[in-house]
């Protein structure tokens, strides 16, 4: 009963954060944006004290239960463990709880708390998810989409429209992949063990839940040390000889509680009969290396694949048509962040990386930087799109306090960054055309379009920027005519300014 | 040009046809209300085409010319097994006009076309084709020449049937269309030179087309007798026929020209007489207007009855694509029903309304392309119109089918055009002006869309 509970609540709740960063019409987040907000990094950097406080009831109350139902990389590596399970039953062991894990997340809060964010969010779970989600699951998502817009533009449907599907870093969606299949294997392997070993939220939970109200129980009247709820534990927390359970690790799955063929293992306030308290001498595993299944390996070579052919979908240019390269990002200084980020170092200390505003992007602005400082967290450029002014996805979907909600108003009022021109690449100079396009999209009205030589009114006429008004929406660069650099680009403010 | 006309266009005419031949066939059946009628959807006569004879010559001209401007392409290359089906089955049912351009098909048009028809005896057809020394590369008198010379080759013959100055009075980048006339076949010398080559025989009847600079025309006309035209091109059509002048204020209605070109005896050639097309595709609510009075017929068919009905009339010059194309063309002239004054009437009413609509004038000819920049300008006008006809344009967010509509709008844009295709990219370099024979201010036509597109954008 509780164990169907636990995975009703974590299949509803696993969906719903996954189609977060799947769905890219913004639909699924208008009513469950708040799920990425219940999670407890974001939640930590975001200071919303509510929902730690929460978190931390439920923790003393019921135990780990954020672990089996909130967290989607929790729930991810349940389902993964379920799979395996299927293969081979009774495959885990109870394992001494390893102290070097308080360190990792001791060492992870500090960071955290003294704004090296962009280093902690590497074992950070919910990112990771995210990072696997929005470039392995997001990409096969796009591409039956795609297959779905193909026929519905033939049948004359709009239920379906065409998206891109593209690498938007190369290294994040390497590093993705490299997640993800060191996340899955472990977890086909050894069940919870990134949870046991690694993650700071589980260890910190983990010291809540040793004292939490509701707890499994053994009853030692009807045990009769079958050993049952140890091998299928996959967080190795029973040790069914000795009747110990280590309630740091347990993560209320109840697989041991209708596993049990004698209904010895009871979940409540009190044990009804005292379980051994004499540790017994810990096993050291000796066999069980776990070889990856034939399966795993070509679902794994063939997401691979799947992934690969992405580049060679984006559409070739037709024939009668002037061949246009394609836009390059130029260097900025400054990296550009999204109107609500407040501020370079304010973005960089709250980001977790998830990815979630980039896959919400409409407009192909947000990707994930590759830069060693702020490595995996979102920037922005301009090659594919801008940012339009009426647009506020990524303040309404950040859970961490990253990008900070902003409306449409406030938002045209918010100076992100400022246009720089390049004389060079200006066309009106270089092929000795009017142009004038930067100006005649300009949302703020602050490029001006002027003689170049100020005694001749004949000249070419230059873009002249009010870099006081510019918005840093980028619109000037991405109309710009001149390929693959921009005549005028937008470089980032450190601090947002009002405009 | 053929492959800028979709598939999803293309189905829609298929769709067509068969709906047409459903209604057919359906009033086939109940005899109290079927009219008779000379046109049958059935078999396609192949004797019933109608005639002209040029007097010059007393050539006996199909009414029906084969434009070959819009030729079908195939992965990017002219479908020439397409080509060759369309020009048999052309000739089979009597269509012994066909009329080219050095330029036409990205300048693949005259090859093709020789090598469709030099599969026909060649005294079976006439062969037009044109001098179409645009670019300036072009304008000296040896350049002329060999692009004349060319001709021939890439046609496989020895002898021209018609031969036409291609599109005087239009304007090139900075000139115009007067200045550009004098660079083009005056300076040099070469409106002297055709006439020699029209005394050795090399063209038997010389003419020109005409766009635009009125003062070109008037000039050419001026001097019929020192020059002896033996035929001129106009665009004409139900539209042009008063409205040329509406459309864009550089045109001269058609209806001053025919009369002109009458009074002088010169036979006349058409071309546009579906306006690029437009004519086949009119608001629903002037389509309905003439389908209700002959439902068999197609919209185009009215265009091409209405041209086919002035007597001066030598020859129509239609672009077929498509076999649905040839044959609807096929049942309209063979042999062609003219119009009656009631008809007429009809027709000049239905183009008053026309012009209410906001519709860019594009015949989809290509001349501007490609555009520099990469803007796709054909397909950007032609998906405007589509939705004017449509009337699919919202810009009333209050409407109850705004966001449903607002949405469909910007799907199908995406649909119809990449990104970097789009107007967003057009920077008014004007570059284009100079080449459009229909004078249309493209940058201006391409920001007014982009003001719309724009608009429904921010409105999320």
């Amino acid at each position: 009963m509780l164990r169907k509970l636990r995975i009703l609540l974590a299949t509803v709740s696993f969906i719903l954060i996954t189609l977060l960063f799947l769905d890219f019409t913004g639909t699924i987040h208008a009513w469950f944006g708040w799920m990425a907000k219940l999670q407890m990094v974001p939640a930590m950097l975001a200071s919303s004290i509510v929902i730690i406080i929460a978190i931390a009831i439920i923790t003393i109350l019921f135990g780990r239960i954020y672990c089996s139902v909130i967290c989607p990389l929790g729930i991810y590596q349940d389902g993964i463990a379920h799979i395996a399970e299927k293969r081979k039953k009774n495959r885990y062991r109870f394992r001494q709880s390893k102290k070097y894990r308080y360190f990792i997340a001791l060492a992870f809060f500090l960071l955290i708390a003294f704004e090296f964010t962009s280093v902690a969010i590497f074992i950070e779970p919910y990112s990771i998810f995210g990072r696997i989600a929005s470039n392995i699951f997001s990409p096969i998502y796009r591409l039956i989409n795609n297959v779905l817009a193909y026929f519905a533009e033939r049948w004359n449907s709009y239920a379906f429209y065409h998206v891109d599907v593209y690498i938007k870093s190369l290294p994040i969606f390497i590093i993705s992949i490299a997640y993800f299949l060191i996340i899955t294997i472990l977890a086909f392997v050894k069940g919870r063990w990134y949870c046991n070993n690694i993650c700071p939220v589980g260890a910190l939970l983990g010291c809540l839940s040793r004292f939490s109200v509701f707890k499994l129980h053994f009853n030692t009247e009807k045990c009769n040390s079958c050993g049952l709820c140890e091998k299928n534990c996959r967080c190795s927390a029973i040790d069914a000889k000795n009747h110990i359970i280590d309630y740091s690790k347990c993560v209320m799955c109840f697989n041991c509680v209708s596993g049990c063929k004698r209904g010895a293992m009871e979940y409540s306030a009190k044990p009804k009969s005292f379980a051994n308290k004499e540790n017994s001498e810990h096993l050291e595993n000796s066999e069980r290396t776990g070889k990856t299944s034939r399966k795993t390996f070509i679902t794994t070579i063939a997401t691979l694949a799947a992934a690969s052919t992405i580049k060679a979908q984006e559409k070739v240019v037709d024939g009668g048509l002037a061949t246009i390269e394609k836009k390059k990002a130029p260097k900025r200084e400054t990296p550009i962040k999204p109107a609500g980020s407040v501020s370079l170092e304010n973005f960089s200390s709250r980001c977790t990386g998830c990815q979630l505003c980039v896959q919400a992007c409409p407009n192909d602005v947000l990707r994930a930087s590759s830069k060693l400082e702020t490595f995996m967290q979102p920037e922005m450029s301009y090659e594919r799109g801008y940012c339009r002014p009426e647009c506020t996805k990524c303040s309404e979907v950040c859970p961490a306090g990253a990008i900070i909600k902003v409306t449409r108003e406030q938002k045209t009022a918010i100076q992100i960054g400022h246009a720089v021109w390049i004389g060079q690449n200006c066309v009106p100079l270089r092929d000795g055309v009017a142009c004038g396009n930067c100006a005649k999209h300009c949302p703020s009205g602050s490029i001006t379009m002027m003689p170049y030589d100020p005694e001749d009114e004949a000249s070419p006429k230059i873009p002249i920027i009010n870099e006081e008004r510019c918005i840093g929406c980028g619109a000037c660069e991405h109309v710009c005519p001149a390929r693959p650099f921009s005549a005028i680009f937008v470089e980032g403010n450190l601090i947002h300014k009002e405009v | 040009m053929g492959n800028n006309i979709s598939r999803k266009d293309f189905l829609k005419v298929v769709g067509a046809t068969t709906a047409v031949s459903a209604i057919a066939l359906s009033s086939c059946k109940s005899d109290n209300y079927t009219k008779e009628t000379t046109y049958s959807l059935g078999d396609i006569p192949k004797d019933q085409m109608t005639y002209r004879i040029n007097h010059n010559t007393n050539d006996k001209v199909s009414i029906l010319g084969y434009g070959m401007m819009r030729l079908p392409f195939k992965d990017d290359v002219i479908d020439q097994e397409m080509v060759n089906k369309l020009v048999d089955y052309a000739m089979e049912h009597g269509v012994n006009y066909y009329d080219t351009s050095p330029v036409y098909c990205r300048g693949n048009s005259e090859v093709s076309t020789g090598i469709a028809l030099s599969r026909h005896p060649r005294n079976k057809y006439f062969l037009a084709t044109k001098l179409s020394n645009f670019a300036p590369q072009f304008w000296s008198r040896e350049a002329s020449i060999k692009m004349y010379h060319d001709s021939f080759e890439k046609l496989q013959t020895n002898y021209f049937d018609y031969y036409l100055l291609h599109s005087v009075g239009n304007g090139s980048k900075g000139l115009s269309g007067w200045d550009t006339f004098q660079k083009r076949y005056i300076e040099n010398g070469i409106i002297d030179f055709v006439q020699e080559e029209r005394k050795a025989g090399r063209i038997r009847n010389l003419g020109f087309s005409f766009h635009g600079d009125q003062r070109v025309i008037e000039w050419l006309l001026d001097n019929h007798d020192k020059y002896h035209w033996d035929f001129v091109q106009i665009e004409m059509n139900y539209v042009d026929w008063e409205h040329a002048h509406d459309l864009s204020a550089s045109n001269v209605n058609a209806d001053y020209l025919y009369k002109r070109l009458t009074d002088l005896n010169i036979p006349v050639v058409i071309m546009e007489p579906l306006l690029g097309g437009r004519l086949a595709n009119l608001p629903d609510v002037l389509a309905n207007s003439l389908k209700q009075r002959t439902p068999q017929n197609s919209v185009a068919s009215w265009a091409f009855r209405f041209v086919g009905t002035y007597p001066n009339v030598l020859t129509v010059l239609s672009g077929m694509t498509y076999m649905e194309h040839l044959q609807d063309n096929l049942r309209t002239y063979c042999p062609l029903q003219p119009c009656s004054n009631e008809e007429l009437k009809l027709l000049m009413d239905i183009a008053n309304q026309y012009l209410k609509y906001p519709i860019i004038p594009c015949t989809a000819c290509q001349y501007c392309m490609p555009c520099p920049y990469g803007i796709d300008i054909p397909t950007n006008f032609s998906f405007y119109n589509k939705c004017v006809n449509e009337g699919s344009i919202v810009d009333n967010p209050q409407s109850a089918d705004f966001r449903r509509a607002r949405r469909r709008f910007l799907i199908e844009y995406n649909r119809q055009l990449e990104a970097d295709r789009q107007v967003e990219h057009c920077i008014g370099c004007n570059q284009c002006l100079s080449h459009c024979p229909q004078h249309i201010n493209i940058p201006q036509q391409l920001g007014r869309i982009n003001e719309i597109v724009e608009k429904l954008k921010q409105n999320v």
